[in-house]
């Protein structure tokens, strides 16, 4: 059942840039949706008209069936986590989980037992009467998070909150974020440009592109099956290998090899996607590149060259490879794991 | 070596700035503390002498003036009411003016901030006929409130509030917002704890203002009751009598009461942005 709906929102600033344009996008309860995409993509906008915070130039935002486009903010019932946190600087720990609560005019006893619960959940018990700036980035981190669960609101809204964290940190608490809301089963939104964050995180990706949402589906089906040549670029690292060139016969011919294809497509200009990883080296494969640069990763390796049309691919070896730079070396096709798109709509074909 | 030599040098720099300060002070308090045909026979004293107690009961219960109707400790009061006055009322009237130029974005919004800080360019001073007009209209002469409402609304305050309110993140609004916090609650749950230094800085700037005018009194005040510090100072004490000296360093004590006070936050207030 559809909890969170977007239907044909759209954000048009008074400058005249549009910001959204005409997403609809349904979400389950309990769900964890991450909105993905690169900055300036309108995933924060689209987010913040969520939660009130913007206002919304056309279309229907409904959270728990009710449509939610003029009511303010405090009377969504959502809770935000802000990418820089935004603590109140001036009250204590106790006083920034107990703000919301007061101001909904819940009694004392309730806000103390409701704080020192989620204060137990997080682990912040100690820090209560210490005021954020005594707090490391992690632990302000977890009071953010306070915030929001200890209002027990219908949906929490994510803004990049691990941005401000260093690498380590990141992954303990992306762990952390995604047991507690399985946990509390709390329908979320996460807005990141991070694609590893968006992969581990969410239950469904939204991939957003210059204000339009490009494709929704599990990280696994975003990742196999792009359905644009934007998602195909975007998900992914290292990014995937492209070659222009053109369908005939259900052949796809580029200047540097052909290859059959497993479905009827008609004769067009496309864009052949494949990943590194499903590249392999193989005597008589038909892709030869000359190796140019080798990143040694420990786990594995990844080698980027030429090929004879001055496409710079790159493939992926497990381990550590042998090959040296500037030899030549011939790979093929694994498992006909490729992608095709429309050089035009950019869409997928296959 | 260095170290040392440093620190010798940056502490005779305090230390002198100190004695600049101080020893003036120290002559003017020794002095009052004489018999006035000595300070006149003898010039200023850096001795204290033996009528401390006489020189002051006098001229905190005096009875000065042309007409005898206010005493020093009077002229004080008045004084301390008319700074108390301007420093909270402008300090109030600057947040508020402030708060709405930051948070309601209205229009001309920059427009009118500057229409306010060109308000600089018109002193009390420039403006005092009209002023005094206004005033007279009201029949606010001699009165407290004539003496406090026009010169309470600072430009130079709601400056300093506008920067202050525009260098709080946005977010902080956003979550309060969320938090269900409306325009009156964030002024009152936010704004004011945080710019508490600055509030104390303000108000302290906004008294020495207040407790220093002169001009103003003068000219709206016909009756004696309403004298305030700078008058009484020209009107009662300008003589060469030691009574001056005893004159100065009372009324010194209001402002230095303030300072006392809110000292602490005042210091933070100039240093620190937040």
């Amino acid at each position: 059942m559809s909890y969170l709906e977007l239907d044909n929102v759209t954000k048009i600033y008074p400058n005249g840039t549009k910001a959204v344009n005409e997403t609809s996008l349904s979400i389950s309860e309990g769900e964890l949706m991450v909105f993905v995409g690169p900055s300036g993509c309108g995933k924060s906008t689209l987010l913040r008209m969520i939660a009130g915070l913007e206002d919304i130039t056309g279309g229907e935002i409904k959270l728990d069936n009710r449509v939610i486009n003029k009511v303010d903010p405090s009377e969504r019932d959502v809770a935000m986590v802000f990418q820089n946190y935004a603590l109140y600087p001036h009250m204590n720990v106790y006083k920034n989980l107990a703000y919301g609560l007061k101001n909904k005019g819940e009694s004392k006893e309730e806000i103390e037992k409701k704080v020192n619960e989620v204060a137990e959940l997080l682990e912040i018990k100690e820090f209560l009467l210490r005021k954020p700036g005594q707090l490391s980035g992690g632990q302000r981190q977890r009071v953010a998070m306070g915030r929001a669960i200890v209002r027990n609101p219908k949906a929490f809204l994510f803004d990049e909150p691990l941005s401000n964290l260093d690498a380590k940190l990141r992954g303990q608490v992306r762990i952390e974020i995604k047991k507690l809301q399985k946990q509390m089963g709390v329908t979320s939104v996460f807005v990141t440009h991070d694609q590893v964050e968006a992969m581990t995180l969410g239950d469904r990706l939204a991939v957003i592109n210059e204000g339009v949402i490009e494709q929704v589906g599990s990280p696994i089906e975003v990742y196999e099956k792009p359905a644009t040549y934007f998602v195909a670029e975007f998900i992914g690292t290292p990014q995937m290998n492209f070659i222009n060139g053109k369908i005939h016969a259900n052949k796809f011919i580029s200047d540097e090899f052909e290859c059959s294809i497993n479905k009827d497509v008609k004769d067009q200009e496309v864009i052949f996607g494949i990943r590194p990883e499903n590249l392999k080296v193989s005597a008589n494969g038909s892709i030869k590149i000359k190796v140019d640069l080798i990143e040694k990763l420990g786990a594995d390796s990844i080698i980027y060259g030429y090929d004879k049309s001055n496409n710079y691919l790159c493939y992926r070896e497990n381990g550590n490879t042998k090959i040296k730079v500037n030899e030549e070396i011939s790979l093929e096709i694994e498992d006909e794991n490729y992608h095709l798109f429309d050089q035009e709509t950019k869409k997928r074909l296959n | 070596m260095s170290r040392i030599f440093r620190i010798t040098v940056s502490h005779s720099i305090l230390i002198c700035g100190v004695l600049l300060m101080i020893v003036p002070l120290w002559l003017v308090f020794a002095s009052s503390t004489h018999s006035n045909s000595f300070i006149y026979n003898e010039g200023m004293q850096w001795k204290i002498g033996g009528e401390f107690f006489d020189n002051y009961d006098r001229v905190l219960n005096r009875k000065g003036g042309f007409t005898k109707e206010i005493t020093a400790s009077g002229i004080f009061y008045n004084s301390f009411i008319m700074a108390f006055g301007i420093a909270s009322l402008s300090v109030f009237v600057s947040m508020m003016a402030a708060y709405s130029l930051v948070y309601f974005k209205t229009r001309f919004s920059t427009l009118f901030f500057w229409l306010i800080f060109v308000t600089l360019l018109v002193p009390l001073e420039l403006r005092i006929l009209p002023s005094y007009q206004i005033v007279s209209d009201l029949n606010l002469l001699n009165s407290y409130a004539g003496l406090i409402l026009p010169l309470s609304a600072s430009a130079i305050a709601t400056f300093f509030f506008r920067q202050y309110y525009r260098s709080i993140p946005e977010e902080l609004l956003e979550a309060a917002k969320l938090d269900g916090a409306n325009s009156w609650k964030f002024f009152i749950d936010f704004l004011v704890p945080l710019s508490k230094t600055m509030i104390a800085a303000m108000f302290i700037f906004m008294f020495v203002y207040g407790y220093n005018q002169y001009l103003w009194p003068l000219i709206m005040t016909t009756s004696e009751k309403y004298w305030t510090v700078v008058m009484g100072l020209k009107m009662i004490y300008g003589g060469n009598s030691v009574d001056r000296y005893t004159y100065v360093i009372l009324s010194l004590i209001p402002p230095v009461i303030i300072i006392v006070f809110l000292q602490r936050l005042f210091i933070q207030g100039l240093f620190q942005s937040k």
